[in-house]
């Protein structure tokens, strides 16, 4: 008993450092003993882990010993053909309620989805509803542009104020990061003639992901501590926007290149321009992995050496745990910066290779 | 294999919308009102230290070609004076030359005047003498002899023959 209440202040202390009673408090009655117990007998790292790093309909806080469960339940919105539209609080399908015939599967595949439960209470057969909700990564990711737009807004307030005068106060912190990206990413791989144009594509994508890193890697409180870098989707929609740029950008001597590179045998076309169509797709889709890998990686990390010490299921593990976490949690402050600028970087150089002159 | 389970590697479609829909706007709206100003603002001071440091490095040139072309004047100048110095020295002492010359001449032609007027003077005044001797003698002799000796024109002539024979030169 005693251990276990050890256990869930650590778990109070660690992963959320503060305690904001009453929000969106609910007591589930017979379900919270069960699952207390269940948790005290074994501890499922790798579930742990998985439901901190995925996407959720409601941003879990704590759990406390009498089996309350503190979150913040965030807005599901669905779509399907037979039912339209729906809106609702995801307190609604908290615990695994089924609410209007909508369900939050908790096993399996499909761990997590909302799925269409029919009147036999079992998963429905056919597709399942479009959901347009505002999940954990939504909300972490529209906190961190609302918070990257007042940021650079400022910035270019104070822009106008002190017109052509040395950098004061915000410029001086941010100044050399915009310089930095001008003069050592766009520059050397766009070129001085053309770089211009594509400025601010590359510094909202910098800042964007180098915000959404920082800010997952604040555990406490939301909307810090997501994990929206490390969302495959999110990713996906940053690379397919560079994937876009590049080709629209590309000019004459990119397309040759591709459809009829110049020095290959006509008889080789047919080999060489599905290869280099691939090679069209896999530079984003590479810029997509590489993102989604590196900051989901440091997630895990960071959450593995916690766990140690629910898998020991002793307080001495904790310091040394302690320890190796801020050592992580150094490591992933480099790593979201050098993510931001890995992917700015390779931006700018598909860009600057698809409307690079021709040499040959 | 829990990094190939499916709810890290396949997100719904709400979250590719709802990041296409936040990233857009968060770029759209920068490329307007946040990056433009900025970028633009940068670009100008950029330009303005540009400039200063080209036109402070041209006055530069052009104030070292100045001094250059002070110090050319003043070496031009300083080689004229030389020149001009040398040049009157010459003439002064051509003029000191000719203008001893001159007086040497002249002093030498006034000293032979004056010489001449000397002997001039001096045989006039001797004549003068000559004459007045002759009277005088001719007075103390007829005062001595009295009335002896007339005045003839015969005495006379002696009297001057023998005053030309005791010339006083």
């Amino acid at each position: 008993m005693k251990t276990g209440i050890i256990k869930r202040i650590l778990i109070f202390l660690l992963l959320t450092a503060l305690y904001v009673p009453g929000f969106g408090q609910e007591d589930h009655g017979a379900a919270a003993p069960t699952e207390g117990k269940e948790s005290r007998k074994e501890f499922n790292a790798s579930e742990f882990i998985l439901d901190h790093v995925t996407d959720s309909h409601e941003w879990h806080i704590l759990t406390t010993t009498k089996g309350k469960s503190v979150a913040i339940y965030l807005p599901v919105i669905l779509y399907s053909k037979e039912k339209g539209l729906d809106l609702f609080s995801s307190r609604k399908l908290a615990h695994g309620h089924v609410y209007k015939g909508y369900k939050i599967e908790e096993e399996g595949d499909l761990k997590g989805k909302i799925v269409n439960i029919d009147e036999t209470g079992k998963i429905a057969e056919g597709r399942r509803p479009l959901d347009f909700s505002i999940t954990k990564t939504v909300l972490a990711m529209l906190c961190a542009a609302i918070i990257g737009l007042w940021i650079v807004l400022s910035l270019a307030r104070s822009y106008k104020k002190t017109g052509i005068s040395h950098p004061k106060g915000i410029q001086s912190f941010l100044e050399p990061v915009v310089l930095f990206i001008r003069d050592d990413v766009a520059i050397p791989n766009i070129g001085e003639h053309k770089y211009e144009k594509y400025m601010p594509y590359l510094l909202s994508v910098f800042f964007f992901i180098l915000l959404n890193n920082i800010m997952g890697l604040i555990p406490f409180p939301p909307p810090f501590g997501g994990n929206v870098t490390g969302n495959v989707g999110i990713t996906f929609v940053l690379a397919l926007c560079t994937f876009l740029i590049t080709q629209f950008s590309g000019n004459k001597a990119y397309w040759k290149h591709v459809f009829a590179a110049p020095g290959v045998p006509v008889w080789l076309l047919p080999i060489m321009i599905p290869v280099e169509l691939i090679g069209l797709i896999s530079k984003p889709f590479a810029l997509m992995i590489r993102l989604f890998a590196n900051i989901t990686a440091g997630h895990i990390i960071v959450l593995s050496l916690i766990c140690l010490i629910f898998i020991f299921n002793t307080v001495w593990v904790a310091p040394v745990s302690i320890l190796f976490v801020v050592f992580m949690d150094c490591i992933e402050l480099l790593v979201a910066f050098l993510q931001a600028y890995i992917f700015t970087l390779l931006s700018s150089l598909f860009i600057g290779m698809a409307t690079a002159e021709e040499h040959h | 294999m829990i990094f190939l389970s499916n709810s890290l590697t396949s997100p719904g479609i709400g979250v590719v919308i709802w990041a296409v829909l936040i990233f857009g706007i968060f770029f759209l709206v920068l490329a307007k009102f946040g990056w433009k100003p900025i970028l633009s603002a940068v670009k100008a001071r950029d330009e303005m230290i540009k400039g200063s440091l080209a036109s402070a490095a041209k006055a530069r040139e052009e104030m070292q070609k100045l001094q250059s072309d002070n110090e050319a004047i003043l070496r031009k100048a300083r080689e004229e004076r030389e020149v001009i110095l040398k040049e009157a020295r010459e003439v002064r002492d051509k003029l000191i030359a000719e203008a001893k010359g001159k007086a040497t001449e002249e002093a030498e032609k006034i000293v032979e005047k004056a010489k001449a007027g000397i002997e001039k003077e001096k045989s006039k005044a001797l004549s003068e003498i000559h004459d007045q001797v002759t009277t005088l003698a001719i007075d103390i002799a007829s005062k001595l002899l009295g009335e002896k000796l007339s005045k003839t024109e015969e005495q006379e002539k002696l009297i001057s023959k023998y005053l030309k024979d005791i010339d006083l030169n």
